[in-house]
Protein backbone atom coordinates (compact mmCIF):
# COMPACT_ATOMS: atom_id res chain seq x y z
CA UNK A 1 0.00 0.00 0.00
CA UNK A 2 2.70 2.18 0.91
CA UNK A 3 3.76 1.73 -3.12
CA UNK A 4 0.90 3.35 -4.16
CA UNK A 5 1.77 6.45 -2.12
CA UNK A 6 5.38 6.68 -3.40
CA UNK A 7 4.46 6.11 -6.60
CA UNK A 8 1.54 8.89 -6.62
CA UNK A 9 3.66 11.41 -4.31
CA UNK A 10 6.62 11.10 -7.76
CA UNK A 11 3.63 11.59 -10.10
CA UNK A 12 0.35 12.47 -8.85
CA UNK A 13 -0.89 11.93 -12.61
CA UNK A 14 -0.77 8.46 -12.35
CA UNK A 15 -4.35 6.93 -13.16
CA UNK A 16 -5.64 3.90 -10.99
CA UNK A 17 -5.14 1.86 -14.08
CA UNK A 18 -1.78 2.49 -14.29
CA UNK A 19 -0.86 1.76 -10.95
CA UNK A 20 -2.66 -1.36 -11.04
CA UNK A 21 -0.40 -2.32 -14.67
CA UNK A 22 2.67 -1.31 -12.03
CA UNK A 23 1.74 -3.11 -8.97
CA UNK A 24 -0.40 -5.79 -10.08
CA UNK A 25 -3.23 -5.24 -7.38
CA UNK A 26 -6.78 -4.88 -9.16
CA UNK A 27 -8.30 -1.58 -10.38
CA UNK A 28 -10.87 -1.42 -7.99
CA UNK A 29 -8.77 -2.02 -5.38
CA UNK A 30 -6.38 0.76 -5.99
CA UNK A 31 -9.48 3.25 -6.83
CA UNK A 32 -10.86 2.68 -2.96
CA UNK A 33 -7.74 3.13 -1.14
CA UNK A 34 -7.27 6.38 -2.83
CA UNK A 35 -10.43 7.44 -2.24
CA UNK A 36 -9.48 6.21 2.03
CA UNK A 37 -6.71 8.16 1.81
CA UNK A 38 -8.21 11.66 0.37
CA UNK A 39 -11.47 11.30 2.61
CA UNK A 40 -9.17 10.82 5.76
CA UNK A 41 -6.07 13.30 5.12
CA UNK A 42 -3.34 10.93 4.40
CA UNK A 43 -3.56 12.45 0.82
CA UNK A 44 -3.76 16.17 1.43
CA UNK A 45 -3.61 17.36 -2.37
CA UNK A 46 -2.54 16.96 -5.58
CA UNK A 47 -0.16 19.71 -7.36
CA UNK A 48 2.79 20.37 -9.82
CA UNK A 49 5.77 20.89 -9.11
CA UNK A 50 6.65 24.22 -10.93
CA UNK A 51 10.15 26.37 -11.09
CA UNK A 52 9.16 29.87 -10.34
CA UNK A 53 12.98 31.12 -11.36
CA UNK A 54 12.14 29.16 -15.47
CA UNK A 55 8.54 31.36 -14.85
CA UNK A 56 10.27 34.06 -14.09
CA UNK A 57 12.83 33.96 -16.71
CA UNK A 58 9.82 34.18 -19.51
CA UNK A 59 7.81 36.68 -17.90
CA UNK A 60 10.28 38.68 -15.84
CA UNK A 61 7.65 38.06 -12.71
CA UNK A 62 10.21 37.56 -9.89
CA UNK A 63 9.08 35.45 -7.07
CA UNK A 64 11.35 35.40 -3.75
CA UNK A 65 11.48 33.33 -0.97
CA UNK A 66 13.73 33.17 2.26
CA UNK A 67 14.00 31.28 5.23
CA UNK A 68 12.81 32.56 8.72
CA UNK A 69 14.44 31.71 12.15
CA UNK A 70 12.29 33.00 14.56
CA UNK A 71 13.13 32.75 18.05
CA UNK A 72 9.84 32.25 20.24
CA UNK A 73 9.15 32.08 23.87
CA UNK A 74 6.93 29.66 24.71
CA UNK A 75 3.97 29.61 26.29
CA UNK A 76 2.58 27.38 29.25
CA UNK A 77 -0.04 24.68 27.71
CA UNK A 78 0.66 25.65 24.27
CA UNK A 79 4.41 25.70 24.11
CA UNK A 80 5.17 26.98 20.65
CA UNK A 81 2.05 25.54 18.86
CA UNK A 82 0.05 29.07 19.23
CA UNK A 83 2.17 30.70 17.60
CA UNK A 84 3.52 28.52 15.35
CA UNK A 85 -0.25 28.11 13.89
CA UNK A 86 -0.58 32.13 13.49
CA UNK A 87 2.34 32.17 11.52
CA UNK A 88 0.94 29.94 9.38
CA UNK A 89 -2.18 31.04 8.61
CA UNK A 90 -0.66 34.23 6.82
CA UNK A 91 -0.75 32.95 2.56
CA UNK A 92 2.93 34.33 2.34
CA UNK A 93 4.05 31.49 4.41
CA UNK A 94 4.75 28.57 2.27
CA UNK A 95 6.00 25.79 5.00
CA UNK A 96 6.35 26.02 9.29
CA UNK A 97 8.34 23.57 10.97
CA UNK A 98 9.18 23.25 14.83
CA UNK A 99 12.83 22.73 14.48
CA UNK A 100 16.05 22.00 16.91
CA UNK A 101 18.78 24.30 17.10
CA UNK A 102 19.11 27.83 17.39
CA UNK A 103 15.81 29.00 17.08
CA UNK A 104 12.75 27.55 17.59
CA UNK A 105 10.32 28.21 14.06
CA UNK A 106 11.64 27.71 10.86
CA UNK A 107 9.60 28.85 7.94
CA UNK A 108 9.29 29.82 4.18
CA UNK A 109 8.21 33.35 2.80
CA UNK A 110 7.78 33.91 -0.22
CA UNK A 111 7.34 37.56 -1.90
CA UNK A 112 7.05 39.35 -5.23
CA UNK A 113 10.22 41.09 -3.90
CA UNK A 114 13.00 41.43 -1.53
CA UNK A 115 11.07 44.57 0.03
CA UNK A 116 7.75 42.63 0.09
CA UNK A 117 9.26 39.97 1.61
CA UNK A 118 11.59 41.79 4.50
CA UNK A 119 8.40 44.27 4.98
CA UNK A 120 6.21 41.41 5.90
CA UNK A 121 8.70 40.31 8.29
CA UNK A 122 9.40 43.26 10.30
CA UNK A 123 5.76 44.32 9.76
CA UNK A 124 3.71 40.87 10.38
CA UNK A 125 5.90 38.34 11.68
CA UNK A 126 8.08 40.15 13.87
CA UNK A 127 5.26 42.17 16.01
CA UNK A 128 3.48 38.31 17.23
CA UNK A 129 3.46 38.08 20.89
CA UNK A 130 6.21 36.13 22.55
CA UNK A 131 8.62 36.71 18.76
CA UNK A 132 12.10 37.17 20.27
CA UNK A 133 13.85 37.66 17.05
CA UNK A 134 13.96 36.79 13.58
CA UNK A 135 17.06 35.94 11.10
CA UNK A 136 15.67 35.81 7.88
CA UNK A 137 17.42 33.58 4.58
CA UNK A 138 17.05 34.96 1.41
CA UNK A 139 17.19 32.20 -1.15
CA UNK A 140 19.36 32.72 -4.47
CA UNK A 141 19.20 29.58 -6.08
CA UNK A 142 17.15 26.54 -6.16
CA UNK A 143 19.44 23.19 -6.59
CA UNK A 144 16.66 20.65 -5.29
CA UNK A 145 12.96 21.08 -3.41
CA UNK A 146 11.38 18.63 -1.88
CA UNK A 147 13.02 15.75 -4.06
CA UNK A 148 12.97 17.68 -7.54
CA UNK A 149 16.27 18.52 -8.70
CA UNK A 150 16.28 21.94 -10.35
CA UNK A 151 19.04 21.29 -12.18
CA UNK A 152 19.14 20.63 -15.91
CA UNK A 153 18.61 16.77 -16.51
CA UNK A 154 21.91 15.05 -18.22
CA UNK A 155 20.90 13.99 -21.92
CA UNK A 156 20.66 9.87 -22.22
CA UNK A 157 23.95 9.20 -23.34
CA UNK A 158 23.31 5.58 -24.40
CA UNK A 159 23.65 4.05 -27.56
CA UNK A 160 20.78 3.41 -29.42
CA UNK A 161 21.00 -0.23 -29.65
CA UNK A 162 22.71 -2.31 -27.62
CA UNK A 163 23.89 -6.00 -26.41
CA UNK B 1 55.80 5.37 -38.80
CA UNK B 2 52.17 5.82 -40.10
CA UNK B 3 51.76 9.58 -40.57
CA UNK B 4 47.92 10.39 -41.06
CA UNK B 5 46.45 13.07 -42.99
CA UNK B 6 43.52 14.58 -44.24
CA UNK B 7 43.31 11.51 -46.95
CA UNK B 8 41.88 8.16 -45.17
CA UNK B 9 44.45 6.15 -43.49
CA UNK B 10 45.40 2.82 -46.38
CA UNK B 11 43.52 0.44 -44.41
CA UNK B 12 43.57 -3.37 -45.50
CA UNK B 13 39.93 -2.98 -46.49
CA UNK B 14 40.70 -0.65 -48.62
CA UNK B 15 43.80 -1.57 -50.90
CA UNK B 16 43.44 -2.53 -54.25
CA UNK B 17 42.99 -6.37 -54.81
CA UNK B 18 46.14 -6.85 -55.90
CA UNK B 19 47.38 -5.23 -52.58
CA UNK B 20 45.20 -7.69 -50.47
CA UNK B 21 46.61 -10.57 -52.21
CA UNK B 22 50.22 -9.56 -51.00
CA UNK B 23 48.83 -9.83 -47.29
CA UNK B 24 48.68 -13.21 -45.61
CA UNK B 25 45.19 -13.89 -44.20
CA UNK B 26 43.93 -12.89 -40.61
CA UNK B 27 42.82 -15.13 -38.34
CA UNK B 28 39.99 -17.73 -39.85
CA UNK B 29 37.79 -17.96 -36.68
CA UNK B 30 37.59 -14.18 -36.11
CA UNK B 31 37.02 -13.83 -39.91
CA UNK B 32 34.05 -16.17 -40.15
CA UNK B 33 32.60 -15.13 -37.44
CA UNK B 34 29.51 -12.52 -38.46
CA UNK B 35 29.33 -9.00 -37.15
CA UNK B 36 26.54 -8.53 -34.34
CA UNK B 37 23.28 -8.67 -35.94
CA UNK B 38 22.58 -5.63 -33.43
CA UNK B 39 25.09 -3.54 -34.81
CA UNK B 40 23.08 -2.59 -38.42
CA UNK B 41 19.97 -1.55 -36.17
CA UNK B 42 22.29 0.57 -34.16
CA UNK B 43 23.63 1.95 -37.54
CA UNK B 44 19.62 2.45 -38.71
CA UNK B 45 18.32 4.26 -35.70
CA UNK B 46 20.95 6.25 -34.56
CA UNK B 47 20.51 8.36 -37.88
CA UNK B 48 16.92 8.85 -36.91
CA UNK B 49 15.04 11.47 -34.66
CA UNK B 50 12.52 11.22 -32.44
CA UNK B 51 13.06 7.06 -32.04
CA UNK B 52 12.13 5.81 -28.71
CA UNK B 53 14.89 2.81 -28.26
CA UNK B 54 13.60 -0.59 -26.60
CA UNK B 55 17.06 -1.40 -27.94
CA UNK B 56 18.99 -0.74 -25.49
CA UNK B 57 20.80 -3.83 -23.47
CA UNK B 58 21.30 -1.43 -20.20
CA UNK B 59 20.08 0.39 -17.83
CA UNK B 60 18.43 4.16 -18.55
CA UNK B 61 19.53 5.28 -15.11
CA UNK B 62 22.97 6.91 -14.60
CA UNK B 63 25.33 5.24 -11.71
CA UNK B 64 24.20 6.34 -8.36
CA UNK B 65 25.26 9.62 -7.29
CA UNK B 66 27.03 7.83 -4.27
CA UNK B 67 29.03 5.44 -6.33
CA UNK B 68 29.80 8.06 -8.74
CA UNK B 69 31.03 10.17 -6.05
CA UNK B 70 33.04 7.44 -4.78
CA UNK B 71 34.71 7.20 -7.93
CA UNK B 72 35.65 11.17 -7.94
CA UNK B 73 36.95 10.68 -4.81
CA UNK B 74 39.67 7.28 -5.79
CA UNK B 75 40.17 9.93 -8.78
CA UNK B 76 40.72 13.05 -6.76
CA UNK B 77 43.34 10.61 -4.11
CA UNK B 78 44.96 9.54 -7.11
CA UNK B 79 44.17 5.99 -7.22
CA UNK B 80 44.95 5.90 -10.62
CA UNK B 81 47.53 3.35 -10.72
CA UNK B 82 47.20 -1.18 -11.21
CA UNK B 83 46.27 -2.80 -8.36
CA UNK B 84 46.48 -6.54 -7.77
CA UNK B 85 45.79 -8.91 -10.33
CA UNK B 86 43.20 -10.82 -8.90
CA UNK B 87 41.71 -7.11 -7.69
CA UNK B 88 41.17 -5.25 -4.65
CA UNK B 89 41.51 -7.43 -1.55
CA UNK B 90 38.53 -5.07 0.06
CA UNK B 91 36.64 -5.68 -3.52
CA UNK B 92 37.06 -9.59 -3.05
CA UNK B 93 36.05 -10.09 0.43
CA UNK B 94 32.76 -7.66 -0.43
CA UNK B 95 31.88 -9.74 -3.24
CA UNK B 96 32.35 -13.42 -1.41
CA UNK B 97 30.75 -11.81 1.73
CA UNK B 98 27.65 -10.13 -0.50
CA UNK B 99 27.67 -14.23 -2.14
CA UNK B 100 27.86 -15.96 1.34
CA UNK B 101 24.66 -13.53 2.32
CA UNK B 102 22.77 -13.38 -0.58
CA UNK B 103 22.75 -16.90 -2.60
CA UNK B 104 24.06 -18.95 0.38
CA UNK B 105 27.28 -19.81 -1.16
CA UNK B 106 31.01 -19.41 -0.08
CA UNK B 107 33.89 -18.56 -2.21
CA UNK B 108 36.95 -17.83 -0.63
CA UNK B 109 38.24 -14.21 -1.19
CA UNK B 110 42.04 -15.27 -1.83
CA UNK B 111 42.00 -18.14 -4.67
CA UNK B 112 38.76 -17.91 -5.63
CA UNK B 113 37.53 -14.88 -6.48
CA UNK B 114 38.86 -12.66 -9.73
CA UNK B 115 38.23 -9.03 -10.21
CA UNK B 116 36.91 -8.35 -14.09
CA UNK B 117 36.82 -5.79 -16.49
CA UNK B 118 32.82 -6.77 -16.26
CA UNK B 119 31.47 -10.67 -16.84
CA UNK B 120 32.46 -9.98 -20.62
CA UNK B 121 35.96 -10.56 -19.96
CA UNK B 122 35.21 -12.82 -17.33
CA UNK B 123 33.42 -14.59 -19.95
CA UNK B 124 36.35 -15.03 -22.17
CA UNK B 125 38.85 -16.09 -19.25
CA UNK B 126 36.20 -19.08 -18.35
CA UNK B 127 36.44 -20.24 -22.00
CA UNK B 128 40.10 -19.77 -22.52
CA UNK B 129 40.92 -21.97 -19.37
CA UNK B 130 38.24 -24.49 -19.71
CA UNK B 131 38.61 -25.23 -23.53
CA UNK B 132 41.01 -27.46 -25.89
CA UNK B 133 40.99 -26.66 -29.54
CA UNK B 134 37.55 -28.68 -30.76
CA UNK B 135 35.90 -28.88 -27.30
CA UNK B 136 32.01 -28.12 -27.55
CA UNK B 137 30.23 -25.73 -25.65
CA UNK B 138 26.49 -26.31 -25.09
CA UNK B 139 24.63 -23.26 -25.19
CA UNK B 140 20.75 -23.00 -24.66
CA UNK B 141 19.41 -20.30 -27.54
CA UNK B 142 18.00 -17.57 -27.28
CA UNK B 143 21.04 -16.29 -25.40
CA UNK B 144 23.33 -13.09 -25.23
CA UNK B 145 25.03 -12.58 -28.31
CA UNK B 146 28.64 -13.04 -27.01
CA UNK B 147 28.15 -16.45 -25.95
CA UNK B 148 28.87 -18.20 -29.41
CA UNK B 149 31.29 -15.84 -30.46
CA UNK B 150 34.02 -16.17 -27.48
CA UNK B 151 33.70 -20.37 -27.39
CA UNK B 152 34.65 -20.00 -30.93
CA UNK B 153 37.31 -17.59 -29.79
CA UNK B 154 38.58 -19.74 -27.58
CA UNK B 155 39.31 -22.42 -29.87
CA UNK B 156 35.42 -23.99 -28.97
CA UNK B 157 32.94 -25.11 -30.93
CA UNK B 158 29.62 -23.39 -29.80
CA UNK B 159 26.72 -26.67 -29.82
CA UNK B 160 23.42 -24.34 -29.65
CA UNK B 161 20.15 -26.47 -28.22
CA UNK B 162 16.60 -24.74 -28.76
CA UNK B 163 14.64 -23.65 -26.12
CA UNK B 164 10.96 -22.41 -26.68
CA UNK B 165 8.93 -19.57 -25.84
CA UNK B 166 5.99 -21.87 -25.52
CA UNK B 167 7.35 -22.80 -22.05
CA UNK B 168 8.70 -19.75 -21.19
CA UNK B 169 12.25 -20.36 -22.75
CA UNK B 170 12.73 -22.98 -19.95
CA UNK B 171 16.12 -25.43 -20.33
CA UNK B 172 15.52 -29.08 -20.60
CA UNK B 173 18.14 -30.75 -18.70
CA UNK B 174 17.16 -33.95 -21.22
CA UNK B 175 17.41 -31.90 -24.52
CA UNK B 176 20.77 -30.55 -23.34
CA UNK B 177 22.05 -34.33 -22.23
CA UNK B 178 21.08 -35.30 -25.87
CA UNK B 179 23.50 -32.76 -27.43
CA UNK B 180 26.06 -34.37 -25.01
CA UNK B 181 29.28 -35.85 -27.06
CA UNK B 182 32.77 -37.08 -26.18
CA UNK B 183 33.69 -33.27 -27.05
CA UNK B 184 31.46 -31.57 -24.81
CA UNK B 185 33.08 -30.00 -21.99
CA UNK B 186 30.83 -26.71 -20.94
CA UNK B 187 27.49 -25.94 -21.08
CA UNK B 188 26.90 -21.89 -20.65
CA UNK B 189 23.91 -20.50 -19.63
CA UNK B 190 22.62 -17.12 -18.00
CA UNK B 191 19.54 -16.78 -15.56
CA UNK B 192 18.04 -14.31 -15.75
CA UNK B 193 18.18 -14.27 -19.34
CA UNK B 194 19.06 -11.55 -21.54
CA UNK B 195 17.24 -11.60 -24.16
CA UNK B 196 14.52 -13.55 -23.06
CA UNK B 197 14.67 -12.14 -19.20
CA UNK B 198 13.36 -16.29 -18.53
CA UNK B 199 14.23 -17.19 -14.90
CA UNK B 200 15.08 -21.08 -14.61
CA UNK B 201 13.88 -22.83 -11.76
CA UNK B 202 15.36 -24.32 -8.95
CA UNK B 203 14.69 -27.46 -10.26
CA UNK B 204 15.51 -26.95 -13.55
CA UNK B 205 18.89 -25.75 -12.67
CA UNK B 206 19.28 -28.65 -10.30
CA UNK B 207 18.53 -31.02 -13.20
CA UNK B 208 21.00 -29.15 -15.24
CA UNK B 209 23.77 -29.85 -12.91
CA UNK B 210 22.96 -33.33 -12.54
CA UNK B 211 23.68 -33.55 -16.55
CA UNK B 212 26.98 -31.93 -15.82
CA UNK B 213 27.50 -34.17 -12.96
CA UNK B 214 26.91 -37.36 -15.18
CA UNK B 215 28.88 -36.54 -18.11
CA UNK B 216 31.94 -34.67 -15.94
CA UNK B 217 30.96 -31.28 -17.65
CA UNK B 218 31.29 -27.42 -16.29
CA UNK B 219 29.15 -25.05 -16.21
CA UNK B 220 29.71 -21.28 -16.73
CA UNK B 221 26.75 -19.59 -15.43
CA UNK B 222 26.21 -15.86 -15.93
CA UNK B 223 24.54 -14.57 -13.22
CA UNK B 224 25.02 -10.72 -14.14
CA UNK B 225 21.20 -9.87 -13.53
CA UNK B 226 20.88 -12.13 -10.37
CA UNK B 227 19.47 -8.89 -8.50
CA UNK B 228 16.95 -8.11 -11.17
CA UNK B 229 14.67 -11.00 -10.30
CA UNK B 230 11.25 -10.21 -9.60
CA UNK B 231 9.51 -13.21 -9.11
CA UNK B 232 10.38 -15.42 -6.32
CA UNK B 233 14.47 -15.19 -5.23
CA UNK B 234 17.90 -15.78 -7.60
CA UNK B 235 19.10 -18.85 -7.39
CA UNK B 236 23.11 -18.71 -7.66
CA UNK B 237 23.78 -22.29 -9.95
CA UNK B 238 26.97 -22.42 -7.16
CA UNK B 239 24.63 -23.01 -4.32
CA UNK B 240 22.80 -26.15 -5.96
CA UNK B 241 24.45 -29.56 -4.59
CA UNK B 242 27.12 -30.67 -6.64
CA UNK B 243 27.91 -27.68 -8.73
CA UNK B 244 30.18 -25.40 -6.88
CA UNK B 245 33.32 -27.57 -8.10
CA UNK B 246 32.71 -27.77 -11.30
CA UNK B 247 30.69 -24.02 -12.02
CA UNK B 248 32.41 -20.19 -13.39
CA UNK B 249 30.54 -17.88 -11.64
CA UNK B 250 30.17 -14.81 -13.27
CA UNK B 251 28.74 -11.43 -12.03
CA UNK B 252 28.95 -8.11 -11.59
CA UNK B 253 27.73 -4.77 -11.01
CA UNK B 254 26.51 -3.38 -14.99
CA UNK B 255 22.96 -4.13 -14.55
CA UNK B 256 21.95 -4.11 -11.00
CA UNK B 257 24.25 -0.88 -9.93
CA UNK B 258 23.53 0.33 -13.37
CA UNK B 259 27.72 0.99 -13.69
CA UNK B 260 27.73 -0.28 -17.52
CA UNK B 261 30.33 1.93 -18.45
CA UNK B 262 32.41 1.25 -15.59
CA UNK B 263 33.90 -2.50 -16.81
CA UNK B 264 33.80 -4.06 -13.09
CA UNK B 265 32.42 -7.56 -12.28
CA UNK B 266 33.39 -10.49 -10.95
CA UNK B 267 34.64 -14.41 -11.45
CA UNK B 268 34.13 -16.66 -8.77
CA UNK B 269 35.88 -20.50 -9.57
CA UNK B 270 37.07 -23.45 -8.12
CA UNK B 271 40.68 -22.35 -7.02
CA UNK B 272 42.22 -24.58 -9.97
CA UNK B 273 39.98 -22.51 -12.71
CA UNK B 274 40.31 -19.49 -10.87
CA UNK B 275 43.81 -19.68 -11.01
CA UNK B 276 44.24 -20.19 -14.14
CA UNK B 277 42.01 -17.87 -14.83
CA UNK B 278 44.18 -14.99 -12.98
CA UNK B 279 47.23 -16.23 -14.96
CA UNK B 280 45.18 -15.13 -18.35
CA UNK B 281 43.89 -11.89 -16.70
CA UNK B 282 47.55 -10.98 -15.38
CA UNK B 283 49.15 -11.00 -19.12
CA UNK B 284 45.81 -9.74 -20.70
CA UNK B 285 44.04 -7.27 -18.42
CA UNK B 286 46.62 -7.01 -15.86
CA UNK B 287 43.72 -5.72 -13.13
CA UNK B 288 40.74 -4.46 -13.96
CA UNK B 289 40.19 -0.85 -13.79
CA UNK B 290 41.08 0.64 -10.37
CA UNK B 291 38.68 3.74 -10.00
CA UNK B 292 35.91 1.55 -10.70
CA UNK B 293 37.01 -1.26 -8.53
CA UNK B 294 37.11 1.11 -5.53
CA UNK B 295 33.47 2.41 -7.15
CA UNK B 296 32.32 -1.11 -6.81
CA UNK B 297 33.15 -0.86 -2.57
CA UNK B 298 31.21 1.60 -2.76
CA UNK B 299 28.28 0.07 -4.23
CA UNK B 300 28.41 -3.21 -2.38
CA UNK B 301 28.99 -1.22 1.20
CA UNK B 302 25.65 1.32 0.48
CA UNK B 303 24.17 1.43 -2.48
CA UNK B 304 21.77 -0.97 -1.03
CA UNK B 305 18.67 1.49 -0.99
CA UNK B 306 20.00 2.84 -4.55
CA UNK B 307 19.64 -0.81 -6.02
CA UNK B 308 16.57 -1.34 -4.18
CA UNK B 309 14.75 1.49 -5.24
CA UNK B 310 15.89 1.01 -9.15
CA UNK B 311 15.10 -3.10 -9.06
CA UNK B 312 11.39 -1.93 -7.98
CA UNK B 313 11.14 0.39 -10.72
CA UNK B 314 12.34 -1.68 -12.78
CA UNK B 315 9.29 -4.54 -11.76
CA UNK B 316 6.57 -1.81 -12.33
CA UNK B 317 7.74 -1.37 -15.89
CA UNK B 318 7.96 -4.91 -16.62
CA UNK B 319 4.10 -5.59 -15.39
CA UNK B 320 2.44 -2.33 -17.32
CA UNK B 321 4.84 -3.18 -20.15
CA UNK B 322 4.07 -6.87 -20.18
CA UNK B 323 0.49 -6.29 -19.76
CA UNK B 324 0.42 -3.70 -22.83
CA UNK B 325 2.25 -6.36 -24.97
CA UNK B 326 -0.47 -8.61 -24.61
CA UNK B 327 -2.82 -6.06 -24.88
CA UNK B 328 -2.23 -5.17 -27.94
CA UNK B 329 -2.20 -8.90 -29.01
CA UNK B 330 1.49 -9.73 -28.89
CA UNK B 331 2.04 -13.08 -27.01
CA UNK B 332 4.57 -12.41 -24.60
CA UNK B 333 6.18 -15.53 -22.13
CA UNK B 334 6.43 -14.07 -18.80
CA UNK B 335 10.11 -12.09 -17.84
CA UNK B 336 10.64 -13.08 -14.84
CA UNK B 337 14.35 -11.08 -14.56
CA UNK B 338 16.47 -9.07 -16.49
CA UNK B 339 14.92 -5.73 -17.66
CA UNK B 340 13.82 -7.47 -21.29
CA UNK B 341 10.35 -8.85 -22.80
CA UNK B 342 10.71 -11.64 -25.49
CA UNK B 343 7.14 -11.19 -26.80
CA UNK B 344 6.10 -13.34 -30.30
CA UNK B 345 5.14 -11.08 -32.88
CA UNK B 346 4.43 -13.96 -35.19
CA UNK B 347 0.87 -12.82 -35.04
CA UNK B 348 1.94 -10.11 -37.28
CA UNK B 349 2.76 -12.46 -40.28
CA UNK B 350 5.96 -10.70 -40.39
CA UNK B 351 9.30 -12.75 -39.97
CA UNK B 352 10.87 -10.38 -36.82
CA UNK B 353 13.91 -9.10 -38.75
CA UNK B 354 10.74 -7.41 -41.55
CA UNK B 355 8.66 -6.50 -38.24
CA UNK B 356 11.65 -4.38 -36.26
CA UNK B 357 12.82 -2.63 -39.30
CA UNK B 358 9.02 -1.76 -40.87
CA UNK B 359 8.43 -0.62 -37.12
CA UNK B 360 11.50 1.56 -36.74
CA UNK B 361 10.86 3.17 -39.85
CA UNK B 362 6.85 3.26 -39.80
CA UNK B 363 6.89 4.28 -36.15
CA UNK B 364 10.66 4.71 -34.95
CA UNK B 365 10.49 2.42 -32.13
CA UNK B 366 13.47 0.41 -31.95
CA UNK B 367 13.40 -3.49 -31.15
CA UNK B 368 15.89 -6.28 -32.05
CA UNK B 369 14.90 -9.37 -33.88
CA UNK B 370 15.03 -12.02 -32.05
CA UNK B 371 16.75 -13.90 -34.30
CA UNK B 372 19.93 -11.99 -33.45
CA UNK B 373 19.99 -14.32 -30.54
CA UNK B 374 19.78 -17.22 -32.45
CA UNK B 375 17.81 -19.74 -34.09
CA UNK B 376 14.61 -20.41 -31.87
CA UNK B 377 14.42 -16.40 -31.19
CA UNK B 378 12.79 -16.51 -34.90
CA UNK B 379 9.28 -14.97 -34.75
CA UNK B 380 10.13 -12.72 -31.37
CA UNK B 381 11.73 -9.11 -30.50
CA UNK B 382 13.57 -8.10 -27.10
CA UNK B 383 12.30 -5.06 -25.91
CA UNK B 384 14.19 -3.60 -23.36
CA UNK B 385 11.97 -1.93 -20.65
CA UNK B 386 14.94 -0.08 -18.83
CA UNK B 387 13.13 3.18 -20.46
CA UNK B 388 11.33 5.67 -18.75
CA UNK B 389 7.44 5.17 -18.21
CA UNK B 390 6.14 7.57 -20.52
CA UNK B 391 8.04 6.58 -23.17
CA UNK B 392 7.15 3.12 -22.42
CA UNK B 393 3.33 4.52 -23.04
CA UNK B 394 4.12 5.66 -26.22
CA UNK B 395 5.92 2.51 -27.79
CA UNK B 396 3.34 0.70 -27.01
CA UNK B 397 0.95 3.31 -28.33
CA UNK B 398 3.01 3.57 -31.66
CA UNK B 399 3.66 -0.57 -31.90
CA UNK B 400 -0.16 -0.94 -31.42
CA UNK B 401 -0.54 1.62 -34.28
CA UNK B 402 1.59 -0.36 -36.31
CA UNK B 403 0.21 -3.65 -35.58
CA UNK B 404 -3.34 -1.92 -37.01
CA UNK B 405 -1.77 -0.96 -40.01
CA UNK B 406 -0.65 -4.33 -41.28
Amino acid sequence: MREILELLERDARLTPEQIAGMTGLPVQQITSRIADWENTGVIRRYKAVVDWDKVAEETGEDVVSAFIDVSVHPARGTGFDDVAARISRFSEVRAVYLVSGTDDVRCTVVGRNIRKVAEFVAQKLSTIDRVQGTVTHFVLKTYKRDGDSFLEPDADHRLPVAP
Amino acid sequence: MVTRSSSPTPTIASRSPRERRAVKPLNAVVAACPPSGIRRFFDIAGQMADVISLGVGEPDFVTPWRIREAGIYALEHGHTTYTSNAGLPQLRDLICADLRRRCGVGYEPDGQCLITAGVSEGLDLALRVLLNPGDEVIVPEPCYVAYQPCVSFAGGTPVPVATSGDDGFRIHAETVAAAVTDRTKAILFGSPSNPTGAVQTREDLKALVRVAEQHDLYLISDEIYDRLTYTGVHTCVSSLPGAKDRTVLLGGFSKAHAMTGWRVGYLCAPDPIADLAVRVHQYTMLCAPHVSQLAAVEALTSAGDDVANMVADYDRRRRLFVKGLREIGLECPEPGGAFYAFPSIRASGLDDETFAESLLHAERVAVVPGSVFGAPGKGHIRCSYATALPLLEEALERMARFLDSL
